[in-house]
């Protein structure tokens, strides 16, 4: 069964209609030719598929492209600015060396962004000592690691991954200030 | 993956209706699990009623200190919401202790409740399953157990369920309140979801097209402490081998009340009665919780696989109670 849905991709309005069973990530990928966003296991483990829905990371693997009709779709590839300078996180990415074969890589580099900004909302991990709201928590390595756990490298690159996101975390938190 | 018909409710009213009249429709929160059964190939609905843009998304404070939750507020926003995290931080650490970042910002309340177990089994629909397709018989009975329970199993079916805040919503004694066919109900979050017994098909008592709207938190007293446990076969990312979701008080040295339950044992979360008896009114030492543990423990129904469970839950009930009663509450 067809519907059809309006997206706002990476600054770009797409209209498209979809049978009711595409996943967010078929309907990028195969519909729109967004290939960004990678099929790691298509069932929520991985975080390859990770795109940023009205602002927040999720996986969109298991979305239902139907059900976020008008929703403001951001991938790694819409990240950088108009001037085609490259997003922090993804400078960062290339200067710390931090994929081998890259598949992950979009994915992680939307998932650090959604992060960061979870992180400065004072939003808690697992990680965190401290639930008080009014505590503010450092974004350790501990932390880094923990609020990432959603996002899988099968090559095993998670070293440089921690370096390039702890270097744009503690800017991000020093301009905030 | 079947076709199915999409439609987005416009109220409670509607969603219920529609879904009452579909004896094939069902409800559609963040998607996560359901998403994930269709593309299994787990479940085979003929429609599909998105429920997730009800604005029932507050968290609201009732006039006794409660909290009211709403139903389609995401797993993220409730673990981050302050009067959780200073008041029920049981919910909190339940919730940060589950799934992903990614996955948190799309679950809803009412959908983590009601997210079906991860039996192996259950999640191939190449392999005989009861739950899935009642009377095919149970592989996970004669295959491995190491994931499953150890209280409440039934001859049909020894599944767990999954869900870390469902454990702490036991704990706190927290109540879902829905909108079905005949009207509101409540149901406390321990009624909600049931034992497989042999309808194991059955994963919780809602009627065809029963919608939740909220969850109902019951205050704690300032003194009362709360807190959570997950043990894991790795860090982070990984669902509960054993859980504990606790709230315990003291006053001078002595437990007054304790309620506790238990994760990852059961094809429910396990509230703990016999070790809250036998803490009502013991000293609050080390001794007292080992005890209690034991006397909890000592009725678990192990399986071949699985009998590391009991010495792991004996010994993670005795370290939460231990860490919660470590200095007297402010
Ligand atoms: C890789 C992975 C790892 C995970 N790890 C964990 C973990 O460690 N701990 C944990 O607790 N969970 C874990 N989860 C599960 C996750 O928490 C659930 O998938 C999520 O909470 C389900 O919420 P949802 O809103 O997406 O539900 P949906 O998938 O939308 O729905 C789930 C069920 O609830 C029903 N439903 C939804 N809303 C309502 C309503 N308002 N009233 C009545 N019925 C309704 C649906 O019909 C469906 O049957 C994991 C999931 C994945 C994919
Ligand atoms: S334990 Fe339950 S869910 Fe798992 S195979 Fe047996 S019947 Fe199915
Ligand atoms: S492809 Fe979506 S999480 Fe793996
Ligand atoms: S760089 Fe290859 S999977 Fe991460």
């Amino acid at each position: 069964m067809d519907a059809h849905v309006t997206l706002r991709v990476d600054g770009e309005e797409r209209s498209l209609t979809v049978d009711t069973r595409t996943s967010l990530l078929d309907a990028l990928r195969d519909r729109l030719g967004v290939t960004s966003p990678k099929k790691g296991c298509d069932h929520g483990q991985c975080g390859s598929c990770t795109v940023l829905l009205d602002g927040r990371r999720v996986v969109s693997c298991l979305a239902l492209t139907v059900s976020h009709d008008g929703a403001e779709v951001t991938t790694a590839a819409g990240l950088p600015g108009p001037d085609g300078r490259l997003h922090p996180l993804q400078q960062a990415f290339w200067d710390h060396d931090a994929f081998q074969c890259g598949y992950c890589t979009p994915g992680q580099i939307c998932s650090a962004a959604g992060m960061l900004e979870e992180a400065d909302a004072g939003r808690p991990s697992h990680a965190t000592a401290d639930l008080d709201p009014a505590a503010r928590t450092p974004l350790t390595d501990d932390e880094i690691r923990e609020r990432m756990s959603g996002n899988i490298c099968r090559c095993g690159a998670y070293v440089n991954i921690v370096a390039a996101i702890r270097e744009v975390g503690d800017v991000s938190e020093v301009t905030e200030r | 993956m079947k076709p199915f018909a999409y439609e987005r409710a416009g109220s409670v009213r509607a969603a219920v209706t529609a879904a009452v009249d579909d004896p094939g429709a069902v409800f559609l929160g963040g998607g996560t699990n359901l998403v994930d059964h269709l593309r299994l190939g787990i479940t085979h609905p003929g429609r599909l009623i998105d429920v997730s843009r009800l604005p029932l998304e507050d968290v609201e404070e009732l006039p006794d200190g409660g909290l009211r939750i709403g139903a389609t507020l995401r797993n993220s926003d409730l673990a981050a919401h302050p009067l959780v995290r200073t008041r029920f931080p049981v919910l909190s650490r339940a919730l940060l202790a589950g799934a992903s970042g990614q996955l948190r910002n799309a679950a809803t309340t009412a959908g983590n409740l009601l997210q079906r177990t991860r039996c192996r089994y259950f999640q191939d629909p190449t392999t005989p399953c009861n739950k899935r397709d009642p009377g095919s018989g149970c592989s996970a009975l004669t295959g491995y157990t190491r994931q499953h329970a150890v209280f409440g199993a039934s001859e049909e079916c020894i599944a767990v369920h999954p869900s870390d805040m469902a454990v702490a919503a036991a704990a706190l004694d927290a109540v879902v309140v829905t909108t079905g066919p005949e009207g509101e109900r409540r149901i406390p979050v321990t009624e909600l979801l049931r034992l497989p017994g042999d309808e194991p098909q059955r994963d919780n008592t809602l009627l065809h097209g029963e919608l939740i709207t909220a969850l109902e938190v019951p205050p704690l007293p300032a003194g009362a402490r709360s807190g959570y446990r997950k043990v894991r076969d790795r860090a982070s990312f990984a669902f509960a081998l054993v859980s504990v979701a606790a709230v315990v008080e003291t006053e001078g040295g002595t437990v007054r009340w304790a309620r506790i339950a238990l994760g990852g044992v059961a094809h429910k979360p396990w509230r703990a009665t016999r070790a809250e008896d036998a803490l009502a009114g013991a000293p609050a030492t080390e001794e007292s919780f080992r005890r209690a543990a034991e006397a909890e423990l000592a009725a678990a129904e192990p399986l071949s696989g699985n009998a590391f469970k009991v010495p792991m839950a004996r010994r993670t009930l005795t370290a939460v109670l231990s860490d919660l009663t470590a200095e007297e509450p402010q």
